[in-house]
């Protein structure tokens, strides 16, 4: 199924090279709304807040802040770069060339991703700046970064080519995944809920992704680890299931 | 001559119940250049977005250079450039970067000294660090040809090339066509311009309605396109033709006021001289004439006009 490499290495540069013509901004807007989120959450809220179990409250917003910006970032990266070829026309090229859909996924998919991780890395090096951040288990918090990105990037594409205007484009992103994701615990803690609250929450995938980042860095979150690797496992599996459904049938890419 | 290109019963059926290809068989000859006429709408596009891969068919095969275009889509593929109708470019990069990127996405090796000499044969080597939104249409459509042929394809399709494009530009298209099919490259084209298709092709498709009506030599089309009709507008009408003018196969028309002659203007007698003094000899006066030279454009409006009415009637 993967035999044009180069043809992969092509679309992967292409998608790059898109991101690296908005580097500056790319950079800094993860820094300025890490920075603002720490101004806002970490000092003046934060200094009143208690701890999180042992976890200072400072400390213990930065994975879902990453979480938030690489959902967000990992959708619309990922959405974009393949909608764009579709709105332009450009797709008859992708689609008259000898890729597979796999080898085309792989190199969309891949540059998205990419992005998404980078980004995450620099929220991660911003939060130093404000508060101590300790990582109990750095190679499952980087393989999660990883997982978690390629996942909501391949959500992306889906959105992608399922979207016919760019405010389609939008609509899950903005309505649907960051209120999702902002009532998924990345600012709390399921325990500060009242328990009827609790229970609503619980049925937020979001909530799953999350805890099992924060795992990672305290060894300790909402739902265990293994539910949040199911959940992971579920998702990512259901998105796989999708793109395969839209390349076979060719839905909204051939006539 | 070697098929480079069969396809067979092809069809297509979109999901709106339009039926753009009804059935088409065609083969295409390494080397040669074809050229594919029809009314908008007819199914040209359809026709090469099948064979490309944009669109998959309903019914029928394709195979390109022996491999089946669906069960061997990368073989097939990669021998196949495409050049669409619309310019469809990616506004914001470099006609370089764009060119390159093309060649790769065919799993082709980079080559800049390729690229290099591609873009000077297509007056684009000044241009290559420009951005394409800042290129005119010409360059643009420039660019598309550049794109369609970084890969170094056997067999290049320019859906409608000349369209909106000025007369240097569609000249220079002609002369880099012709280099391409002396490099053995065989090139499909689709074009509104009956012009276009007498100066470049061998070969001539007609479509309508999804249906290839005629695939011809251009040769024996020009042989059509030497008809004339000579018309008499007769003093006096006649009631029928005169027996002893049986050999020039008259046709009386206007109420028996018009004679009717058709005949070739190429062979060497065309009977026009003798068909007069005849009529002189037997008294039949005539108050005016004229000729008229049947076009390739005739020929295709008349096939495209005979299958509306035959579908009207059935």
């Amino acid at each position: 199924m993967i035999k044009n490499l180069r043809g992969i290495r092509a679309i992967y540069l292409f998608e790059m090279a898109r991101f690296g013509r908005t580097f500056w901004t790319s950079l800094m807007l993860p820094v300025i709304t890490t920075t603002l989120y720490f101004v806002v959450f970490g000092s003046a809220i934060g200094s009143r807040m208690s701890d999180v179990s042992t976890v200072p409250y400072g400390a213990f917003i930065v994975p879902g802040l990453m979480m938030l910006t690489m959902f967000t970032e990992s959708i619309s990266n990922a959405s974009f770069g393949i909608y764009m070829p579709k709105w332009t026309g450009t797709i008859y090229e992708m689609l008259s060339s000898p890729m597979s859909p796999l080898e085309l996924l792989i190199a969309y998919v891949g540059a998205a991703a990419t992005k998404s991780v980078i980004i995450g890395a620099i929220i991660f090096a911003t939060a130093h700046f404000f508060v101590d951040v300790q990582v109990a288990h750095p190679l499952l918090m980087v393989a999660f970064m990883i997982l978690m990105a390629v996942t909501f990037c391949l959500f992306g594409f889906i959105i992608g080519i399922w979207a016919q205007s760019f405010e389609q484009l939008q609509v899950i992103p903005l309505l649907v995944v960051y209120p999702l994701t902002f009532l998924g615990g990345a600012f709390y803690s399921l325990d500060m809920l009242p328990a009827a609250w609790r229970a609503v929450t619980l049925f937020n995938p979001v909530v799953y992704l999350i805890s099992g980042f924060r795992w990672t860095f305290f060894g300790q979150g909402d739902v265990g680890i293994e539910v949040s690797m199911g959940a992971v496992a579920l998702f990512l599996a259901l998105c796989l299931a999708v793109i395969f459904w839209v390349f076979r049938t060719g839905y909204r890419l051939k006539n | 001559m070697t098929a480079v290109l069969d396809i067979s019963g092809l069809g297509k059926t979109y999901k709106s119940g339009h039926q753009a290809l009804a059935g088409v068989d065609l083969t295409i000859n390494k080397g040669e250049i074809f050229a594919l006429l029809g009314p908008n709408g007819a199914g040209k596009t359809t026709l090469i977005s099948i064979v490309c891969g944009i669109v998959t068919p309903s019914a029928g095969t394709v195979t390109v250079g022996g491999h089946d275009h669906a069960r061997d889509y990368r073989a097939a593929r990669s021998m196949i450039g495409l050049v669409p109708q619309e310019l469809h470019t990616d506004a914001f990069e470099k006609v370089i970067t764009t060119v390159t990127f093309s060649r790769g996405l065919f799993g082709k090796p980079s080559d800049p000294a390729f690229i290099e000499q591609l873009l000077k044969d297509l007056s684009l080597w000044d241009k290559r660090n420009a951005k394409i939104m800042e290129l005119s249409g010409g360059m643009k459509r420039r660019v598309m040809i550049a794109k369609a042929l970084s890969h170094e394809p056997d067999i290049l399709f320019l859906d409608e090339p000349t369209a909106g494009v000025d007369v240097e530009l569609r000249r220079d298209m002609w002369n880099m066509v012709r280099g391409l099919r002396e490099r053995g490259v065989t090139i499909i084209l689709t074009t509104h311009y009956i012009e276009e298709a007498e100066e470049m092709a061998d070969r001539v498709g007609v479509i309508s309605k999804g249906r290839l009506i005629l695939v011809e030599e251009k040769d024996a089309l020009i042989k059509k396109l030497g008809r004339k009709t000579l018309t008499l507008n007769l003093a006096d009408p006649l009631d029928a033709v005169p027996a002893e003018l049986a050999q020039w196969n008259l046709v009386l028309a206007g109420e028996g006021h018009e004679l009717v002659y058709e005949f070739d203007s190429q062979a060497e007698a065309t009977g026009v001289p003798s068909l007069l003094r005849r009529l002189s000899d037997r008294g039949i006066q005539f108050k005016d004439l004229h000729t008229e030279q049947s076009s390739l454009e005739d020929i295709f409006v008349g096939l495209v006009h005979e299958t509306k009415t035959e579908e009207r009637a059935a």
